[in-house]
Formats: structure tokens, C-alpha cells, sequence
């Protein structure tokens, strides 16, 4: 009963989806306040009802109810109770059903705090957000349907591909869905804006916790799974320029530069059409990359789905969606009304040189992941565009995005003063030059570049630093004033110097791991020892040991330094009958942000084993600084109060720019 | 009939969402407006001032560009009257009324099954022990979850290995009769079993590594019979009939007279084309008894292509002919409850496609196998 209730709950939010896509927009048209307000309890229905959805798909995995395929297929009654809940999204099937349920939380929050929205304006919202459900669930019913039958139910299930099961599968997906789905919304207010045909200053408000919130869970997400990847497939890497992470990257940097390009519009009312543009992209991409991961378009870990016809119905979706809106967009842009003057050299000019910079990012990553896809499509000819490439690319255009960083926040609304600017934020170039110096005179061995771009990262924590120096007048102005500027400084001043400083230490982070990474890849029988970047790592043994639904087999490891004892360090292999795979698990010991990492390969007849030993310096600060950037963005949340430039009075004879 | 009601109960709650708001007359909504943000705005601006993080003659710059917006927010708000069109919500209650059960149930009931109830594993395992008839694959379960926490129960390993190759699961059987060797030491009998289950799993081909435990076996007991007669198929299958006919040959000089594989060993001989050639030596005593062989050979041949067929619709069972063929072969056989085994297995296997299931059934039930 409670996989046919789950079953039936679903094909229900499907017909209210249809309901709250048509019958708010007639409300719209004729003014009826009545008509208008059944977006908003039709969305609070489809999530109750998407919700029980999948809190029934959730009972069916956790009581091993094997007369549902999809139980069978992905789970195990062996499995912990952790994996068996987390085994829900770890398919296909499962991860569609998650996808909608967050599409239909999003749509349920703006219907439940969306009070402060015109009544038509939230009536056009949630109808594109029904759009975009109806044509999920359809997908989901017609190709991917979690609740189908096994007449005989087998005893036992096929289990989870064991690379998943993991504390990883917990986190990882349910943020990257909250990010990729949260910018549905940005984009139903992009096209009811355009729907309406108005849009000014106050529509920018009205998205700006939406798209942050979307922003914090994706900046979070791409950090979760790098970290998972870097720990789980005990190779050590953390970021490997695959398709389907650079599907998660795109909507991250477009989503960027919405968020800033959002900023001028709701502060200074210009860029709109941009803006609305950039709203239109971010989640042409979340969709992009959610047809590149579930077509099975790509074959990697990630794509458990290789189904022809599942591709071509998320094609047709996405054709259905970009192109629809695009050309929406096309045919109402040119009539929306122009915003406010600015001079290149301005705060709002310093934004548009971000948003040129974070495009032209993302366009390098989306070439770079559809080329070759296009080129085996075309050509029959099979190739990987990889690091090399984005070496070449991305990391120049970073380097320029990150040099301007410390500028934008500095730098006055409407016209700003460079020089000036130049003159503040000396303190902080001296500070990363200084850095250079040192890292140039300490380091030994490593490329050139790397003390310059550890000097980089330092000027731009600096630059984030002198921001608030400034604002509060730390050195200038006596103790106590300064502590009652700060407090009355927004709380997005705060997010805005977190998320710039988070991008130095993620930057210093790489910096550092990629340049002076330490590795030992040898066989060690029982007692041998390793030294690695000055540590020695003593083999005491190999151990065999039963997990609840694997076998594995440990080594354990005796680390000390100089002959000081640290740790014990317990890398294994686990084997999964079900499924007959392996996954190694790594063993990290953690100094300072500094990580030892150790993870076995295979095992020969004689007790010697395989072993990877890899010393990552200050390889934490990878993902401290999307933590610090997600810290910043959930502080600019929670600024409460709206923001407004204020423009310095207009000098004589300056030449102002148009906003487009 | 609980879920009908479930059922009626779900529909009837989202009916009422769409109603619910349709019923509310057009008194006046709590809304936000353009209005109130730049208002806000505003007051924003004195704030700053205020607390100096804004000097004079910005603030009032700013103050002087939200105005303007003000103004124009103020000038285009739409004159709304909330208008109250009948018609239409009418038009949106019936389509409430009727549209959302008709879509419901449109959709549901191709894709779901509402007359199957819920079986979770807990419950199955409470029914199994109160004296319901354990299936096969249930107890192969038990048994493997045995195994699976004292992997080294060599005697577990044996008893499972012979019951997996049944149930057409070779490569299960293949590392079963390992761990059998593995903790009950090795012996010819073990090496030409696993064998077999090597060359089960390559669809009868004796593979180079099937062909290694068999050589394995032959020097452990050169008179191991599974051993010689799957050197000989080797042989066979390389081309070497001849060899295969001497090996076959040495194998029924030594067997005994009642040996079950004789048949076999002789159909084999004889498709080699090495038969022929013994036929004339045997004594009439043997010749009165190849008739009855011939009966057994003729059956091991039955046995052998139902068996391919059982294996091709193992790793394919979209083919409900297939399946039906199958099953009515058992039948023929006299092997009833392999043939409800089957149907059982087939069922399973087509169960996604309502379409095939349909068909399925049919053929079932001419067959005399009502499901």
C-alpha cells in the first residue's frame, strides 16, 4: 500500500502541477485575485503530495521491500540503515524524484514567503515553476518511474554500486540538487518579468535570497563532492576536470555572475536585460548538466542512467525550456525599459568586468566539455579535453577575475576613483609581494608561478581585509566608533569580504597541493617502512575483517615524525559480494590543513600489498574556501535589510556610460 | 479496499486545494508591491547616514535617484480592482472537479499495480518461518548469508555450489567451488566440478581456464570421468576430433557398465565420428543395450539444447516464446516442478511490460500452468 499510495501521490502533484500551470496565468490576465492565489495552494499541495512521494520511496528502501524494482535493483537488507535511506538517491529513478521534490520545496517556500511579492508577479512565478514540474513528473512517470512492480518479489536485492555508499551520498547530491533547482527560481522570475513585461529594481530584491540560496547550496555541493571524490577513489585528486563536475561548475560561475550582475540591478536599476539574461543561462545549464548526467551522454561514475529514451525526453525538455525561453526573451528585451548611467571606472563597471570575466569562464567550460562530445558525434572520433587545456584557458581568465577582486567592493557606485582605490589597497599588494618573497626563498623545487600565485591569493585575503578596515576606519578612527561601524555595517559588507577572502584561501590551497605534493607509490610487506615528507609510515600488518554487507581487508599503518609517535592510519579495501566490485577506502591523517594520505592497491600471494602514500600540503584550505564563500553568502542572507547605492554627487563633465 | 479509500482520500485533499482558494471572495490580499521595497529603500539611506557609513551629499544623491524610481513604481502600480470573473472559476472548479481525478487515474492505473500489496522483507521473513514453504532461492539466500559471515565454512561452500550451478548461476558457482577447494583442500572431484561451472559460464564453451582445472583433475585421478569427458569436449571443440575420440574411447573401456554418463560419453563419441568405429567390436550384449542408450541419447540431447535455451533466456528474458518453449519442454520432460520454476522465473523477468506479462500468461495457461 505504501508504494501504490507513493505511486498515486506522484501522478497527483503531476495533475496539480497542470492546474497551477494554467489556471494562475488566466488569473493574471483577467486581475481575479482568486484565480491568481491557486498557484499558491496548488504549490503547497504538490509539495505535500511530491513529499509523501518520497517519503514512501524512502519507507519501501528502509523495509527492503523487494516487490518494487527499483528497491530490488539498488539495495541490499544487509546494507546499514544510512545507505539504505541514501541508496534512495543513488539511481537514476530516485535521483529524479529528489529532483523534484526540491523543485516542489522551492516552489512551496515562494508560495508559503512569498508575501512580500505583487500578487501577479507570484501567480507568474509559480506557474513557469508548475511548467517545470509538469515536465519532470511527466519524465519521471513516463521514463524513470520509481514505484514500478516485481510480481515475484525476489529475496534478496542487486545492492548499491559500493563506490556510493558512502557518508558522501548523504550530503553531495541533496545540495547539489538545492543548488541546481534553486535556480528555477531565478529563472520563473526571469521569465514572469518577462511574461509581465516589468521589471526594475524592486524584481532584483525579490530574487536575491533565492538565487544566494541557490548559490550557497551549489558552492557547497561542487565543495562536498570534490572532497568526496579526493577521499573516495584514493587517488588523491580532488578536481579532474570531468564533464560531469564542469556540468556542476557552469551554473556555479554563471550563477556568480547572476548574483552580481542582480547586485547593479537592485542597487543601481541597470543591467536588467542582462541580468534577466543571466537568469535564463544559470539554469539552462543546471538543466544541461542534469541531460548530461542522467542521458548517460556521458559514461562515468555518475551515470547510472543508459537509457536512449531518458536522453531524448531531458533533450526535449531542455530544447522545450532554453529555447522557449530564449526566445521569450528575444521578443521582450528590447521593450524593457533602460536603468541607470554609470562610468566604466565605477563599482557597477568593476561588476561587469566580473560578469565578462565569469561568462567567458563558463563558455571556456562548456566548450571544453561539449567539443568533445560533439567531435564523437561528427567525427567518430573519441579524445578528452583536460587540464592541459583548462590550464590554458580558465586558469589566465581566473588570474585576471582574482587581480580585480580586491577592487569591485572599494571602488564607489556610479564613478569611482582608481587611483585612490590603488592608494587603500596598497597594504595588501605589499602584503602578497612580501609573501611571494618568502614562499620564493623557502620553497624548493615547484614551478615558477607558484610563489607569484600564493602571492595572489594572499593579496586578495588582504584586499578582502582592507575592505573592512576601511569601512569600519580600524586605524583611523578610535576604538569604540570603530566597533559601532562595524556592528552597523551591513551584514552583506561581511559576506561579500568572506566569499572574497574564501576564493585566496581555496586558491592557496591549490596552489600548494598541486605544487608540492609529495608521493610514494611502492609494495610493502609487514614492517616495512616509508618516508614521506619527513614522515615514516610503518607497515604493522594486514588484517581481514567483515563489514555488515562487504569483507575488507586493512592495513594498519604505525605513522611518527622524527621518531615521535602520531597515529595509526587504517587504509582497507572493501569487497562487495552483491555486486562483486571493490572499493578502496582511504586512510587521512590530518595536520593543521596539511593531509597524509594513504590507500592501498592490490594485494599479491606473498602478504605484500600495494600502497599509495601521498603528503598534501595545506590541501584542506581547497575546500576551507568554498566553506568560507558559502559562510560569506548565508551572511548576506541574513542581511535583512535592503541595500541601496549611494551614488557620489555627479562631477562635472564625466562621461557616463549606458548600463547596456 | 483500504487503498481505494487511501486513494479517494488523496484525490479528494487535492481537489481541495485548488477549491479552497476559488471559494475565498476577492477580499483584499496581503501583497507586496514596488512601492514598499523602495520605501524601504529609503529608509535604508537615513540608517547609513545615520550611523555614518555614508557621507551627506551621497545620501542625498541616492535618496534623489530612489525617489525617482519611487515615483515611476507609483505611476505604473496597475489601478488594481480585483475583478472577480464567476465564470471562469467556475470553469476552474470543474476542471478541479473533473480534470484532476480523470488525469489521476489516467496515468495511474497503465503504470501502477493496485491489487499488489506491499512485501517488506521483514514481514516475508516472519511468514517463511511460521511453516510457509521455503523456496529454493529463499533457502540459497539463508545459506549464502551464512557464508557471507563465516566465509571459511568449507562444507557450506560445498553444499551451495552444486545448488547455484542448478539454478543457472555459474559465475556464483565458479568462486563457490573455489572457496570449497579453498577450505576443504582439493581433489580431483572438486577441480572437474568447478570446471564444469567455468564452462557453464562461458555457455558450454570449455574455455582455457575450465580446461586447466580439468588437467588439474586428470593428474589428481587420471580416471576422474567428469575430467576425461570434458578433456575430450575440449578437444572437440579445438578441432582435435580424433583425440577426442581416443579420449572417449579410454574413458567407456574403463567405465562400468552402469555408469549414468555412458550415454553421454557414447552420443559424444558417436557425433565425433568415432562410434561408428567401436560399433563393430562391441558384443551383441552391448548392442542389446544401446538401444536403451540410444533412448538416453536421445534424451541427454533433449536435455542439452533446454539447457542452452534455460541459459540464453537467463541473460535474456524478453523472449516470452523462449520462455514459453521452455516450459513446455520441462513439461514434456515430466519435470513439473522445473516447469513452475520457469514460469515463475519468466513472470519476473517480463514483469516491467504489461504487454508481454499478458502474453505470457496466455501461453502459460494453455499449458496448463495457471498462475
Amino acid at each position: 500500500m505504501i508504494a501504490e499510495s507513493g505511486h498515486y501521490a506522484l501522478v497527483l502533484a503531476l495533475g496539480l502541477a497542470l492546474i497551477q500551470s494554467i489556471v494562475p496565468l488566466i488569473g493574471a490576465r483577467l486581475r481575479d485575485a482568486a484565480l491568481m492565489n491557486v498557484a499558491r495552494s496548488t504549490a503547497l499541495a504538490q509539495l505535500l503530495f511530491v513529499g509523501a512521494s518520497f517519503v514512501a520511496l524512502v519507507t519501501l528502501h528502509v523495509n527492503s521491500d523487494f516487490s518494487v524494482a527499483n528497491v530490488y535493483e539498488n539495495s541490499h537488507s544487509m546494507k546499514p540503515l544510512l545507505y539504505k535511506i541514501t541508496g534512495v538517491w543513488g539511481n537514476h529513478e530516485g535521483s529524479m524524484l529528489l529532483w523534484v521534490s526540491i523543485l516542489a520545496l522551492f516552489g512551496g517556500l515562494v508560495a508559503a514567503f512569498g508575501n512580500n511579492l505583487p500578487l501577479s508577479l507570484r501567480a507568474h512565478v509559480l506557474a513557469v515553476q508548475a511548467w517545470i514540474a509538469s515536465a519532470f513528473y511527466l519524465f519521471i512517470l513516463m521514463t524513470s518511474n520509481p514505484f514500478l512492480r516485481l510480481v515475484n518479489p525476489p529475496i534478496e536485492g542487486r545492492d548499491l554500486n559500493p563506490v556510493l555508499q558512502d557518508i558522501g551520498l548523504a550530503v553531495h547530491p541533496p545540495m547539489l540538487y538545492l543548488g541546481y533547482v534553486g535556480f528555477s527560481i531565478s529563472f520563473s522570475f526571469a521569465i514572469a518579468a518577462l511574461l509581465e513585461g516589468r521589471i526594475d529594481a524592486a524584481w532584483a530584491r525579490w530574487v536575491r535570497p533565492w538565487t544566494l540560496v541557490a548559490w550557497i547550496f551549489l558552492t557547497l555541493g561542487i565543495a562536498m563532492g570534490s572532497y568526496w571524490a579526493y577521499y573516495e577513489l584514493g587517488w588523491g585528486g580532488w578536481w579532474f576536470w570531468d564533464p560531469v563536475e564542469n556540468a556542476s561548475l557552469m551554473p556555479w560561475l554563471a550563477g556568480t555572475a547572476l548574483l552580481h550582475s542582480a547586485l547593479v540591478m537592485e542597487k543601481r536599476n541597470a543591467l536588467k536585460v542582462w541580468t534577466i539574461l543571466l537568469s535564463i543561462l544559470t539554469f539552462s545549464l543546471s538543466l544541461l548538466g542534469t541531460f548530461l548526467v542522467r542521458s548517460g551522454v556521458i559514461t562515468s561514475v555518475h551515470a547510472f542512467a543508459t537509457d536512449p529514451t531518458r536522453g531524448v525526453f531531458i533533450l526535449l525538455i531542455l530544447c522545450l525550456f532554453i529555447g522557449g525561453s530564449l526566445s521569450l526573451f528575444a521578443g521582450r528585451a528590447t521593450s524593457l525599459k533602460q536603468g541607470g548611467l554609470f562610468a566604466p571606472i565605477s563599482r557597477e563597471g568593476a561588476l561587469v568586468l566580473n560578469n565578462l570575466l565569469l561568462t567567458v569562464a563558463c563558455a571556456v567550460v562548456l566548450f571544453g566539455t561539449l567539443y568533445p562530445l560533439a567531435m564523437e558525434v561528427l567525427a567518430d572520433f573519441k579524445m578528452s579535453v583536460g587540464a592541459p587545456f583548462y590550464n590554458l584557458t580558465f586558469v589566465p581568465l581566473f588570474t585576471l577575475l582574482l587581480l580585480a577582486v580586491p577592487f569591485g567592493p572599494m571602488l564607489a557606485w556610479k564613478r569611482g576613483d582608481l587611483l585612490g582605490v590603488t592608494q587603500r589597497l596598497l597594504a595588501a599588494g605589499v602584503a602578497g609581494l612580501v609573501a611571494v618573497a618568502i614562499v620564493w626563498g623557502w620553497a624548493s623545487g615547484g614551478s615558477t608561478l607558484a610563489p607569484l600565485a600564493i602571492g595572489l591569493g594572499i593579496f586578495v585575503i588582504a584586499g578582502a581585509v582592507t575592505d573592512i578596515v576601511e569601512r569600519t576606519g580600524l586605524v583611523r578612527l578610535p576604538f569604540a566608533t570603530v566597533l559601532h561601524r562595524a556592528r552597523g555595517l551591513p551584514r552583506s559588507a561581511w559576506g561579500t569580504a568572506f566569499a572574497h577572502a574564501g576564493l585566496g584561501v581555496a586558491l592557496i590551497g591549490i596552489v600548494c597541493e598541486t605544487t608540492w605534493n609529495s608521493e610514494y607509490i611502492a609494495t610493502m610487506k609487514q614492517n616495512d617502512v616509508a618516508h614521506v615528507a619527513g614522515y615514516d609510515l610503518k607497515l604493522d600488518g594486514l588484517f581481514s575483517r567483515q563489514g555488515p554487507n562487504f569483507r575488507e581487508m586493512i592495513a594498519e599503518f604505525n605513522v611518527s615524525r622524527d621518531g615521535e609517535k602520531l597515529s595509526v592510519m587504517t587504509p582497507s579495501k572493501r569487497s562487495f559480494t552483491t555486486r562483486g566490485s571493490s572499493t578502496t577506502e582511504a586512510a587521512l591523517l590530518t595536520r593543521g590543513a596539511s593531509q597524509l594520505y594513504v590507500s592501498l592497491g592490490d594485494a599479491t600471494a606473498e602478504g605484500s600489498i600495494a600502497v599509495r602514500i601521498y603528503h598534501k600540503p595545506l590541501v584542506l584550505m581547497i575546500w576551507w574556501g568554498p566553506v568560507l564563500m558559502a559562510f560569506g553568502g548565508v551572511l548576506s542572507l541574513s542581511d535583512r535589510r535592503l541595500r541601496v547605492g549611494a551614488p557620489k554627487p555627479a562631477r562635472a563633465k564625466q562621461r557616463l556610460q549606458p548600463a547596456e | 479496499m483500504t487503498l481505494w479509500f487511501v486513494f479517494a482520500l488523496m484525490t479528494v485533499a487535492a481537489i481541495f486545494a485548488v477549491l479552497l482558494p476559488l471559494g475565498r471572495g476577492a477580499r483584499a490580499q496581503i501583497q507586496g508591491s514596488e512601492v514598499v521595497v523602495y520605501k524601504d529603500q529609503l529608509a535604508e539611506i537615513e540608517r547609513d547616514l545615520a550611523t555614518g557609513l555614508i557621507a551627506a551629499p551621497e545620501a542625498e544623491a541616492a535618496r534623489v535617484e530612489i525617489s525617482r524610481r519611487l515615483l515611476a513604481a507609483a505611476g505604473s502600480e496597475p489601478v488594481s480592482e480585483p475583478t472577480s470573473s464567476l465564470k471562469w472559476r467556475r470553469a476552474a472548479a470543474v476542471l478541479a472537479l473533473v480534470g484532476l481525478p480523470l488525469v489521476a487515474i489516467g496515468i495511474y492505473m497503465p503504470l501502477g499495480s493496485p491489487l499488489l500489496r506491499d512485501f517488506p522483507l521483514a514481514q516475508r521473513e516472519r511468514g517463511a518461518g511460521s511453516g510457509m514453504a521455503q523456496s529454493l532461492e529463499n533457502l540459497v539466500v539463508q545459506v549464502e548469508q551464512h557464508l557471507e559471515k563465516n566465509p571459511t565454512d568449507g562444507r557450506g561452500w560445498n553444499v551451495l555450489a552444486p545448488v547455484l550451478e542448478r539454478l543457472g548461476r555459474f559465475d556464483d558457482a565458479v568462486r563457490a567451488y573455489r572457496n570449497s577447494i579453498t577450505y576443504n583442500g582439493e581433489s580431483a572431484e572438486r577441480r572437474s566440478d568447478l570446471g564444469e561451472a567455468i564452462a557453464a559460464a562461458a555457455s558450454g564453451v570449455v574455455t582455457a581456464e575450465a580446461k586447466t582445472e580439468f588437467e588439474r583433475a586428470h593428474t589428481l585421478n587420471a580416471d576422474d570421468p567428469k575430467a576425461n569427458y570434458f578433456l575430450g569436449l575440449a578437444a572437440e571443440q579445438d578441432g582435435r576430433k580424433d583425440d577426442a575420440a581416443n579420449i572417449w574411447r579410454a574413458l567407456l573401456v574403463k567405465a562400468p557398465a552402469d555408469a549414468p554418463w555412458r550415454p553421454l560419453v557414447q552420443s559424444s563419441l558417436a557425433r565425433v565420428g568415432g562410434g561408428a568405429a567401436t560399433m563393430p567390436a562391441l558384443s551383441d550384449e552391448t548392442i542389446a543395450a544401446s538401444k536403451d542408450m540410444n533412448e538416453g541419447d536421445r534424451n541427454a540431447m533433449v536435455r542439452g539444447m533446454v539447457e542452452r535455451l534455460a541459459t540464453r533466456l537467463k541473460q535474456n528474458g524478453d523472449d516470452v516464446e523462449g520462455w514459453l518453449r521452455l516450459v513446455r519442454a520441462y513439461l514434456v520432460m515430466g519435470d513439473r516442478d522445473k516447469a513452475v520454476g520457469a514460469s515463475g522465473d519468466a513472470r519476473q523477468a517480463v514483469a516491467n511490460d504489461a504487454a508481454r506479462l499478458k502474453q505470457l500468461n496466455e501461453g502459460l495457461k494453455t499449458l496448463g500452468l495457471d498462475g
